[in-house]
C-alpha cells in the first residue's frame, strides 16, 4: 500500500527541484519547465489528500483540474513572450532581460 | 417691487463677459454698441429705480424713506454668522446709482468719438462695463463684506484701464501705483472689516433706517454694537478709523493720494468715470454709510476726517495752482473737492451724537449734495480736456490757448463748469459748496474760513486752467500747422447734457429732502451771509485770475513766479510728496525690512526644502541598485521572504 507520506516526499521534492531550477536556469525555457513542475507538484498534492483523507468528496480533484487548465494557459502566454523577446534580441536567456529596470 | 433692479447689476456685467469673451469677433461699431445699449438700460433702470423709490413709494410712516432691500442672498454660511449679497436701496445708494449710471452712460457715448479706431477699442468697452458693474454693485451693498469684494472689483478694473495703454511705460507704471497705494490702503479697511464683524457678530448694515425686506431676502444678522461696546471703548472707534483709511485711499486723500494724478496715464473718458466722478467718491460714499455709526459710537474720531480733508483740500489746491498738465489740474482739484465732502462728512456738531439730525448733521447732507454735483461738472471738466486733447493732441498747457474760436462747444461747456466748480450762482457747485462752507461754519469758525480760502484758490486755479486753454498765448506755431477742431457730436454731445445737469440741478431739485441724516424733508435754505461771502469771494479770485492769466501776455505771471521761483516748484513737484514715497520705500523699507526677509526667505526657508530635496535624491541613488531587472533576483528575494514567513508562522 502506498502512504500518503511518500506521494508527498515526491511532491516536495518536484517543488524544490522547480525552485531550485527556476532560480538557476538562464534560459527562459527552462525556467518555465521549473514552473511547470512547481504547479504539478501542487496539483499532486490536491490529489493526494483528496485520494487519502478526504476520499468521498471531489473537491481536490476540481482544483487540480482548474490547476492544470490556468496551467495550459500561462505556458502558452509565456511561449507568446518568449516568441516576441526571441524576435526582439535573438536570445531567450534571461541575462539578457534586463531592459525592465528602473 | 423692484425685483428688476438685480438687472441693473446683470446687464453690465453680461456686456462685459460677451466682450471680454468675443469681443474680437465684434467690429469696433458693434462692440462699442453693445455696451453703450446695455450701459443706456441700466441708466433708464436707474432713473425708474429713483422715479419709483422717491416718488412711487415715498415716504414712510415716519416720515423717512425706508431702506429696501429686494434681493439678499446667503452667500457665504459660517455658522450664526454668513455673508450675503444683494441689493439694498435707500436714499444715498438710489442717489449714487443716478450718478454712477448717468456719467457712465454719458462716457460709453463719448468713448465712441475719443477712442475712435484705437487699438483694443473692445476691451475697453469690456472694462468699462466691468468697471461700472463694480461700482454699482459697491453702492448697493447689503453688508461691509459686499462692499469691500465690489471695492476690490473696481479697484482691478481701475488698474485695467489705468493701464489701458501697456505699450507704454509710464501708463503701466502708473497703473501698478494707484493698485498698490489702494491695495495698502484696502488692507487697513480689511482689518477694520474684521475687527467690526468679530466684535459685532455682523457684517450688515442693518443699522441704516428701518429695513423692509422682500419676500424671499435672507434676513440680516443684526449687528451688536452694545457687545463690541462692552468688549472695548476704543473697538468700534478703531475699527471705523480703520475702514476710513481704506476709504481714504480710494478717495486720494492726503497722504494716500500719490497715485490720483498719475492715474491720468488712461485714456481721458476713464479718468471722467472713474477718477472724478465714481471710483474717488467711493471713501465718501463708505463714510457716508457707515455715518450712524460714527455718530452714535465715535464722534470724537470725526475730527480725524475733519483734518485729513482740510489738509487734503488745502494741499491739493495749492499744487493745481502750479500744474501744467491740464488733466493733472484736474486730477488736483478732484482730490481737493473730494476733500471738502470728507470735511462736510466729518463736521457734525458735538453734543448731538444719540440722534440723527438734520441740522447738526447738515455736512452728511451738503457732501452728498457736492458728491452729486461735483461728479457731473468734473465729468463735463474731464471729457471738456478730452475733447482738447483729442484736438491739441498734447496734455500741456503750453500747447494750447486761444482755443475758443476753434472749439465753441467744448469752450461753453467747460466755462459753466468752471463756474460751477468756483461756485457762482445759480450753478449746481454753488448751492452744495455753499451748504458745506455752512456746516464747516457751524461746526468751528476755522474750519469754515479755512475751507472759503481754499473755495478761493479752487476759483483762482479753475480759471487759470480755463484762460490758459482758451485764452492766453496761442501756439500759433502748431496750431497754423494743425488747426484744432470742434470733436464730433459723440463727444459733444455728453457735455452738453452733463453741463444741463450741473446748470440745473441746483436750484432746479430740493437735494434735501432725498437726501439728509435724519431722513427727514430737509429744505436747503441758503444762510445769506455766507452765501455772499464765498460768491464774492469767488468772483474776487475770478477776476485775479482774469487779470492775471487772460492776456495775450502774462507778466503778472512771470514776475510771481520769477519772485517766489522756489515756492513755485515745491507746488509744481507737489511738494516732493513723491519723493518722499520713493525714499521711505526703497531706502527704508526696501533696504532695511525687505532685504532681510527675501535673505531669510531665501537661504533659510528655501534652504531646508533643497536639503530636504537633495537628501532624497541622494538616498534614492543608493539604493537603486537593488532594482537590477534581473528576474531570478527578484524571484530569490521572493523565496527568501516567503520562507522567513514559514519560519515566522511556525515559531
Amino acid at each position: 500500500m502506498i502512504e500518503l507520506n511518500y506521494i508527498l516526499i515526491v511532491s516536495a521534492v518536484m517543488m524544490f527541484a522547480g525552485i531550485f531550477g527556476f532560480l538557476t536556469r538562464r534560459s527562459t525555457l527552462a525556467i518555465l519547465l521549473s514552473i511547470e513542475l512547481m504547479l504539478n507538484a501542487t496539483d499532486l498534492n490536491f490529489a493526494a489528500f483528496n485520494r487519502f483523507l478526504f476520499p468521498g468528496g471531489h473537491v481536490g480533484y476540481f482544483f487540480a483540474l482548474f490547476s492544470i487548465a490556468i496551467t495550459a494557459a500561462e505556458s502558452a502566454i509565456a511561449i507568446a513572450i518568449m516568441i516576441n523577446v526571441y524576435r526582439q534580441l535573438k536570445d531567450i536567456s534571461v541575462g539578457k532581460l534586463e531592459k525592465m529596470k528602473w | 417691487m423692484f425685483t428688476y433692479t438685480i438687472l441693473i447689476l446683470l446687464l453690465p456685467f453680461l456686456s462685459f463677459l460677451v466682450l471680454g469673451l468675443f469681443g474680437n469677433k465684434f467690429s469696433h461699431r458693434v462692440a462699442g454698441l453693445i455696451g453703450t445699449t446695455s450701459l443706456g438700460a441700466v441708466f433708464l433702470l436707474s432713473c425708474y429705480t429713483a422715479y419709483e423709490y422717491f416718488f412711487a413709494v415715498g415716504r414712510g410712516a415716519a416720515g423717512v424713506y425706508e431702506a429696501l432691500v429686494p434681493y439678499n442672498i446667503t452667500w457665504l454660511p459660517l455658522g450664526t454668522l454668513h455673508f450675503d449679497m444683494g441689493v439694498l436701496l435707500d436714499p444715498i445708494s438710489v442717489m449714487m446709482l443716478i450718478v454712477i449710471s448717468t456719467v457712465s452712460f454719458m462716457v460709453h457715448i463719448y468713448s465712441f468719438g475719443y477712442m475712435h479706431g484705437e487699438r483694443g477699442f473692445q476691451r475697453y468697452y469690456a472694462f468699462l462695463s466691468l468697471f461700472t458693474m463694480s461700482m454699482l454693485g459697491l453702492v448697493v451693498a447689503t453688508n461691509i463684506f459686499q462692499m469691500y469684494l465690489f471695492w476690490e472689483l473696481v479697484g482691478v478694473s481701475s488698474y485695467l484701464l489705468i493701464g489701458f495703454y501697456y505699450t507704454q511705460k509710464a501708463a503701466i507704471a502708473a497703473s501698478k501705483k494707484a493698485f498698490i497705494v489702494t491695495r495698502f490702503a484696502d488692507m487697513f479697511f480689511l482689518v477694520g472689516i474684521l475687527i467690526f464683524g468679530y466684535y459685532t457678530g455682523s457684517f450688515s448694515f442693518s443699522f441704516v433706517n428701518e429695513l423692509k425686506l422682500a419676500e424671499g431676502a435672507t434676513a440680516f444678522v443684526p449687528v451688536d454694537a452694545a457687545r463690541a461696546v462692552a468688549a472695548g471703548g476704543l473697538l468700534l472707534p478703531t475699527a471705523l478709523t480703520l475702514m476710513f483709511i481704506g476709504g481714504a485711499g480710494k478717495s486720494a486723500m492726503f497722504p494716500l493720494h500719490i497715485w490720483l494724478p498719475d492715474a491720468m496715464e488712461g485714456p481721458t473718458p476713464v479718468s471722467a468715470l472713474i477718477h472724478a466722478a465714481t471710483m474717488v467718491v467711493a471713501g465718501v460714499y463708505q463714510v457716508a454709510r457707515l455715518f450712524p455709526l460714527w455718530i452714535a459710537y465715535a464722534p470724537q474720531a470725526m475730527s480725524i476726517i475733519v483734518w485729513v480733508g482740510v489738509i487734503t483740500a488745502f494741499y491739493a489746491a495749492a499744487v493745481a495752482m502750479a500744474q501744467s498738465d491740464i488733466k493733472r489740474v484736474l486730477a488736483f482739484s478732484t482730490i481737493s473737492q473730494i476733500a471738502f465732502m470728507m470735511v462736510a462728512l466729518g463736521v457734525s456738531l458735538p453734543g448731538h451724537e444719540a440722534v440723527l439730525d438734520n441740522h447738526a448733521q447738515l455736512g452728511y447732507m451738503a457732501g452728498m449734495f457736492h458728491l452729486f454735483t461735483h461728479a457731473m461738472f468734473k465729468a463735463c471738466l474731464f471729457l471738456g480736456a478730452g475733447c482738447i486733447i483729442h484736438a491739441v493732441h498734447s496734455n500741456e498747457m503750453s500747447e494750447m490757448g486761444g482755443l475758443r474760436k476753434y472749439m465753441p462747444v467744448t469752450h461753453w461747456t467747460f466755462l459753466f463748469s468752471c463756474l460751477a466748480i468756483s461756485g457762482i450762482p445759480p450753478f449746481s457747485g454753488f448751492f452744495s459748496k455753499d451748504e458745506i462752507i455752512t456746516a464747516c461754519f457751524q461746526y468751528s469758525p476755522l474750519v469754515g474760513w479755512v475751507m472759503t480760502g481754499i473755495a478761493a484758490m479752487t476759483a483762482f486755479y479753475m480759471f487759470r486752467l480755463y484762460y490758459g486753454i482758451f485764452w492766453g498765448t496761442e501756439n500759433k506755431e502748431a496750431h497754423a500747422h494743425h488747426t484744432p477742431h470742434e470733436a464730433p457730436w459723440t463727444m459733444t454731445l455728453p457735455l452738453i447734457f452733463l453741463t444741463l445737469i450741473t446748470v440745473t440741478c441746483g436750484w432746479g431739485v430740493n437735494f434735501g429732502s432725498f437726501v439728509s441724516a435724519s431722513g427727514l424733508d430737509y429744505p436747503i435754505h441758503l444762510d445769506t451771509q455766507i452765501a455772499i461771502t464765498s460768491t464774492v469771494i469767488a468772483i474776487v479770485s475770478i477776476c485775479l485770475a482774469t487779470y492775471i492769466y487772460k492776456g495775450e501776455r502774462q507778466p503778472v505771471a512771470d514776475k510771481l513766479q520769477s519772485a517766489m521761483p522756489r515756492l513755485h516748484q515745491w507746488a509744481y513737484k507737489r511738494f516732493y510728496m513723491d519723493e518722499v514715497y520713493q525714499f521711505i520705500t526703497h531706502r527704508i523699507i526696501f533696504a532695511h525690512i525687505s532685504k532681510p526677509i527675501a535673505w531669510f526667505d531665501r537661504h533659510i526657508i528655501d534652504g531646508f526644502f533643497n536639503f530636504l530635496a537633495w537628501g532624497t535624491h541622494e538616498l534614492g541613488f543608493q539604493i537603486r541598485g537593488f532594482q537590477s531587472g534581473a528576474i531570478q533576483k527578484y524571484a530569490y528575494v521572493f523565496f527568501l521572504g516567503v520562507l522567513a514567513l514559514l519560519l515566522i508562522m511556525i515559531l
